[in-house]
């Protein structure tokens, strides 16, 4: 295609032309003239001239003439566009009152069609918006397209950011290296930069050489695609390692307070999701509160949540202690089905009071946006839970093993009879333990309000897999509750990429359902008569 | 490994070895029960004795050491608790466990040797030799008069009877009774020593392990002492209660 | 044999219950076909059809009862044993539906054509005769329920772990019939139905059978767990769920007696769902969740559990009022429903029918106690 070729090198021309003298090139009344000629031949001329001229509307006058909105004033020879809503003046973009009678469409065919697609090319790959211009260069590297490779290199040489240089060479070499007339040394050259680019289209791209490419090239290009896949490889299992460890976080949230409630205490409480979903609400009417008094402190919104949750989740824990369950120890198949009737009364009030509908509940800005690693993006909002999670453990680990009533609550739960006889007062304890265990899950929800649709059902979706935390990791053991939790985490995060997200889950459920088989008492159980009984 | 006295033993037991979390609880048990001995076993709380019978029924696995049944026949490790019932132990518990919502006579007829297969159980009748039996029972441990009460319903004394008439029930060829007179009046235990002895003068083997001396005493056989896991003296009771080692650790001076 | 077997466990409630089952069976598709629609004691067909329901959830009410009440076990996922009769019974109605679906296709299901597929998946092979389908009712709740059961069991998970892990089966079914690769209609289910043994399912005279055909059922059910439980075998299951190493070490293999219960029950609960489905005309997987199967465990606490009535009872109960409320106040029947919980646990562990056999005992006992009662003060 003599033409094209021809064409490009035109385009390339002029734009080396126009990088020269920038002043010169503004003028685009001659590209508009030959538009008003009504011939193909000028219309593809005045194509390659708007593309270079740099010019502010070059690039919605050719768009125009693409989409057929291009007409022309038989009579003054005035361009314009034809917009939505009237028709503007082609060059400045003003609004023409009346319309003339004599509009015809600049008309179009396949000869101009090549010079408009190269055209907008060119335009697009140096357009002041960098996503545009980035946009542009991975659709040179994908069609690469022979007749860019002038544009590519002005392009490249006027580029300053560095990401975008990347993809301009990335597409370069994608047209080098498929170009049976380049020279070997400057295609093998090219597969080098295309590993630069490290992704599926580059091994795409290096796999799709003809055969009758000669041979130290394919050579090149296979090796390329190798070390492209291995890092692929590598990239994919960090991803899958950062987004377990994520998932993980999320249930260590979840289930930290059942740790505690079922773990320790051995109360088997249905209605742990609700405190969650409790501490989720909590956060929501702060959010709504600081939103319409005092908006300033929005970013606060959550560390203000954080004590009201624990205390809202907390109080009703203790509430439920004191009320229901002390009535019940020693018989956990009934404290399963009284908790679970309060889960449903509690979701009912909440879909009462709230409504069934999801609620907005806003990120702070420290907490939005996201952080890259190589080709991997995590939201800090994810990020936060990960540290926010961690946080929460060590600090429960820390209440428990160095504060007094952390050692009454161990007390307790290991011997009641003798805490007692001790002078502990039990109930006391029972009740502040189970608060602190429905407090920590009212901390959850707040965590868990960034990242999950706060509504009247979100516990519902925490409790089985809480449960699942931490009868894997072993009851009555915290350590054993984070390795489950984050053992989970990646290994769901693992089966999702062969298994399917939904399929992912049901394969980590029956592992668990076999595992309990297997080991009874989950991965650090503890032994001895006080699991006999 | 196994040496003759297995082959005469009913219940042989060697260097048996079990550890909770690192916690020694049986360090080299070795002991050995004749066909139609009564033994008495006695030692301090926490000795051993209660794992000991752990080991036998099959609740505990032992970390090493053998313990065979029946002349060296049968080694006990590899069977679960069923299996080793069906055997012909029968044990009767510390804490005496009966069930609570049967009547006196369906305990009795629930231990009574019978096929214990679930479809066997499902279309069993109960036959007149049973009855004849549940009745015998009743009478031995004096309950005839308790038969169609829960056995929730007995005092603790009743429940230990109850308890050792299931073990009659069972016919086995070794009864473990773990501590049958606790909590006993000094008229029951004594009835208690006497309803042993004669289960034993029926040709059975018992092995009895009690804390009360007085009953040890009445019993009148072979006492072994067990004391941090392994054994500390066996002989008569005279014998042991002369051990400078049991008064030590046991007696008391 | 069987005869003694089953004649052992009608005692005088159960032959009342029986009874009162049997007539309601004939009467009240009696009065639904013979009165006419005018007359007092006509019943509707959509009553026939809501009552027809009640009754599959009795007999799964006393399938539960039967691990719950009389062997400990507290299986939260009977639910999946009822879907999954309910989806075989659905396949055969659905190969029933033939041509005459959206598509006309003569042998793929509307959904199946709906996704493209060209071919009948091979689980969906013979559902076209009811004698497979019936068998599979049985066979693929039942096999469920063992391979569970013998798992579970034999590694003697027990207590809340045992729930747990049941919750946790009828969840990952619930999610697995979601997805609409299952081949099982995914999120709509099945429905459209339109003949079951060739008669129109919506017709008031196949509502009828089908209401008589469930109270049949809820009669055979408790015919056969009231031998279950009177026999020795039953006596075994309550002493397991009063002391399970007990009974263990009086020979029993605790592991297998519970294997064969549970397998019992889940075929219980897999045949109530097949009868399920054809008078509600749908189902899916909504039927796995959950919270179904942990409200049929309120049923069975309602009526009492460890009495065979006290199931039935309770299934009725609670499902009568869940109607009332979701008519009158539907926004109450969570509060009422999680109240239940909570009192029923609290103040009423032995349910209704238990509570008043309690009464009743206590009354004979004081007769039999004080023969003369003395008068007043
Ligand atoms: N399952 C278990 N887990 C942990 N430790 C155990 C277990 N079983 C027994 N032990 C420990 O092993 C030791 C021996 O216990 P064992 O019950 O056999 O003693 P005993 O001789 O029967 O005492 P007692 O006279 O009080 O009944 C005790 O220290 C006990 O705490
Ligand atoms: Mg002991």
């Amino acid at each position: 295609m003599p033409i094209i070729r021809r064409l490009a090198r035109a385009l390339g021309l002029i734009l080396v032309l126009f990088y020269a003298l920038p002043a010169a090139a503004q003028d685009i009344s001659g590209a508009l003239a030959k538009l008003a000629a009504d011939s193909y031949a000028d219309t593809a001329a005045a194509v390659v001239d708007l593309a270079g001229s740099g010019h502010p509307r070059a690039a919605v006058i050719v768009a125009a003439l693409q989409d057929g909105r291009l007409e022309f004033d038989r009579a003054s020879k005035a361009v314009v566009l034809r917009t939505a809503s009237g028709v503007v003046d082609a060059a400045t973009g003003a609004a023409i009152a009346p319309v003339p009678g004599s509009l015809s469409p600049v008309r179009v065919n396949n000869r101009v069609r090549t010079a408009l697609a190269a055209a907008m090319g060119a335009l697009t790959l140096m357009s002041p918006d960098p996503a545009k211009r980035r946009e542009a260069a991975d659709a040179v590297f994908k069609s690469r397209d022979q007749a860019a490779l002038p544009t590519l290199e002005a392009a490249i040489a006027k580029e300053a950011d560095g990401r975008i240089r990347a993809a301009l060479q990335a597409a370069r070499a994608a047209v080098i290296l498929t170009r049976p007339d380049a020279s070997d040394d400057a295609r093998v050259d090219a597969a080098g930069s295309i590993r630069e680019r490290g992704d599926q289209d580059a091994v795409a791209l290096l796999r799709s050489l003809p055969s009758d490419t000669p041979k130290r090239v394919r050579d090149a290009a296979e090796t390329a695609a190798k070390a492209v896949e291995t890092d692929l490889a590598l990239w994919s299992s960090a991803q899958n390692a950062l987004y377990g460890v994520s998932l993980g976080s999320v249930l260590l949230l979840a289930a930290i307070g059942l740790a505690i409630t079922f773990g320790v205490m051995g109360i088997i409480n249905m209605a742990h999701g609700e405190m969650v979903m409790l501490g989720a609400y909590t956060t929501f009417v702060v959010q709504e509160l600081i939103r319409t008094r005092m908006p300033g402190l929005f970013d606060w919104s959550l560390a203000i949540a954080l004590p009201l949750a624990f205390l809202v989740s907390g109080g009703v824990g203790v509430l439920i202690e004191r009320t229901i369950i002390r009535f019940l120890y020693g018989r956990p198949l009934e404290t399963l089905l009284a908790t679970w009737g309060l889960s449903l009364i509690l979701q009912q009030a909440v879909r009462t009071v709230f409504g069934a509908n999801n609620r907005e509940v806003g990120a702070p800005s420290f907490m939005s946006g996201s952080i890259e690693f190589g080709p991997l993006a995590i939201t800090w909002g994810r990020l936060w839970i990960v540290v926010f999670a961690l946080a929460v453990f060590l600090g429960l680990i820390l209440v428990l093993k160095k504060t007094p009533a952390g050692l009454q609550m161990r007390a307790v739960t290991q011997n009641r009879a003798m805490a007692s006889a001790m002078g502990i007062r039990t109930p006391f304890v029972d009740a502040l333990t189970f608060g602190l265990g429905c407090g920590i899950a009212g901390i959850a929800g707040v965590a868990l309000s960034q990242i999950d649709n706060v509504s009247p059902n979100l516990g519902q979706s925490y409790i089985i897999d809480s449960f699942m935390v931490v009868v894997f990791g072993g009851v009555g053991n915290l350590w054993g509750t984070l390795v489950g939790a984050l053992t989970l985490g990646v290994v769901n995060k693992f089966l999702e990429p062969f298994a399917g997200a939904v399929l992912g889950k049901i394969l980590v459920l029956v592992f668990i359902i076999l595992f309990i088989q297997k080991r009874p008492r989950g991965l650090f159980a503890l032994k001895g008569r006080a699991v006999d009984a | 490994m196994t040496e003759p006295l297995a082959h005469r033993a009913l219940l042989y037991l060697d260097d048996v070895r079990v550890s909770f979390d690192g916690f020694k609880a049986l360090k080299g048990l070795s002991l050995t029960i004749e066909p139609g001995e009564m033994r008495a076993i006695i030692g301090p709380n926490g000795a051993g004795k209660t794992t000991m019978m752990d080991v036998v029924t099959g609740k505990t696995r032992p970390d090493s050491g053998e313990v065979l049944f029946d002349g060296g026949g049968v080694d006990l490790t590899r069977l679960d608790e069923a299996a080793i019932a069906g055997l012909g132990i029968g044990r009767k518990f510390q804490k005496p466990t009966v069930f609570e919502s049967h009547t006196v006579e369906d305990n009795l007829y629930l231990a009574l040797k019978a096929d214990r297969g679930p479809f066997a159980s499902l279309f069993h009748r109960l036959g007149a030799d049973e009855a004849a039996r549940i009745d015998e029972i009743l009478a031995t441990v004096k309950l005839a008069d308790r038969r169609d009460d829960l056995a929730a319903n007995l005092s603790h004394g009743q429940k230990q009877w109850l308890e050792i008439g299931m073990l009659l029930a069972q016919e086995p060829k070794l009864l473990l009774v773990d501590e049958p007179v606790a909590g006993m009046t000094d008229a029951e235990t004594m009835e208690t020593a006497a309803l042993l002895r004669r289960i034993h003068d029926s040709g059975k083997s018992v092995v009895v392990v009690e804390h009360d001396m007085a009953f040890v005493r009445e019993l009148g056989v072979k006492v072994t002492v067990l004391h941090e896991g392994g054994v500390l003296s066996e002989g008569s009771i005279d014998h042991v209660a002369s051990d400078p080692r049991v008064i030590e650790v046991y007696l008391g001076r | 044999m069987i005869g003694h077997f089953l004649f052992r466990g009608l005692d005088r409630g159960v032959v009342v219950a029986l009874t009162v089952i049997l007539a309601i069976g004939v009467l009240v598709p009696a009065a639904n076909l013979l009165l006419p629609p005018g007359h007092p004691l006509h019943v509707p067909t959509y009553l026939v059809t809501l009552f027809g329901k009640y009754a599959t959830y009795a007999t799964l009410a006393l399938a539960l009862d039967l691990v719950w009440g009389y062997c400990g076990i507290l299986s939260l996922g009977h639910g999946a044993f009822f879907a999954l009769g309910g989806y075989a019974m659905g396949m055969y109605l659905m190969r029933q539906i033939g041509s005459r679906g959206v598509y006309g296709n003569p042998l793929l299901p509307d959904f199946m054509v709906f996704l493209n597929w060209k071919e009948l998946p091979w689980y969906w092979l013979g559902f076209d005769r009811f004698g497979f389908a019936a068998l599979m009712v049985v066979l693929v709740p039942g096999l469920l329920a063992f391979v569970f059961g013998w798992f579970a069991f034999r590694s003697r998970v027990t207590g809340v772990y045992l729930s747990i892990i049941t919750q946790a089966l009828t969840y990952a079914l619930l999610l697995a019939f979601f997805r609409n690769d299952m081949g099982f209609g995914g999120n709509n289910g099945l429905t459209d139905f339109k003949d079951i043994v060739g008669f129109p399912v919506q017709a008031a005279g196949t509502r009828a059978a089908l209401f008589f055909l469930s109270c049949l059922l809820v009669a055979a059910s408790l015919l056969l767990a009231a031998g279950i439980v009177k026999s020795k075998f039953g006596k075994v299951l309550i002493a397991i769920r009063d002391a399970e190493s007990r009974t263990r070490f009086i020979g029993y293999r605790v592991a297998t007696y519970k294997t064969v219960v549970f397998t019992v029950s889940g075929v219980l609960a897999g045949l109530a769902g097949a009868l399920y489905v054809p008078q509600v005309g749908i189902i899916n997987p909504s039927e796995f969740a959950p919270a179904n199967s942990i409200e049929a465990v309120i049923w069975v606490a309602v009526g009492g559990r460890g009495t065979l009535t006290g199931a039935i009872v309770g299934a009725v109960a609670v499902n009568w009022g869940k109607t009332w409320f979701t008519g009158a106040l539907p926004e109450f029947w969570l509060f009422a429903l999680g109240g239940l919980f909570v009192v029923v646990t609290l103040f009423l562990p032995k349910g209704i029918v238990g509570t008043i056999a309690e009464i009743r005992a206590k009354r004979t006992a004081a007769a039999a106690a004080a023969p003369k009662p003395a008068p007043a003060e």
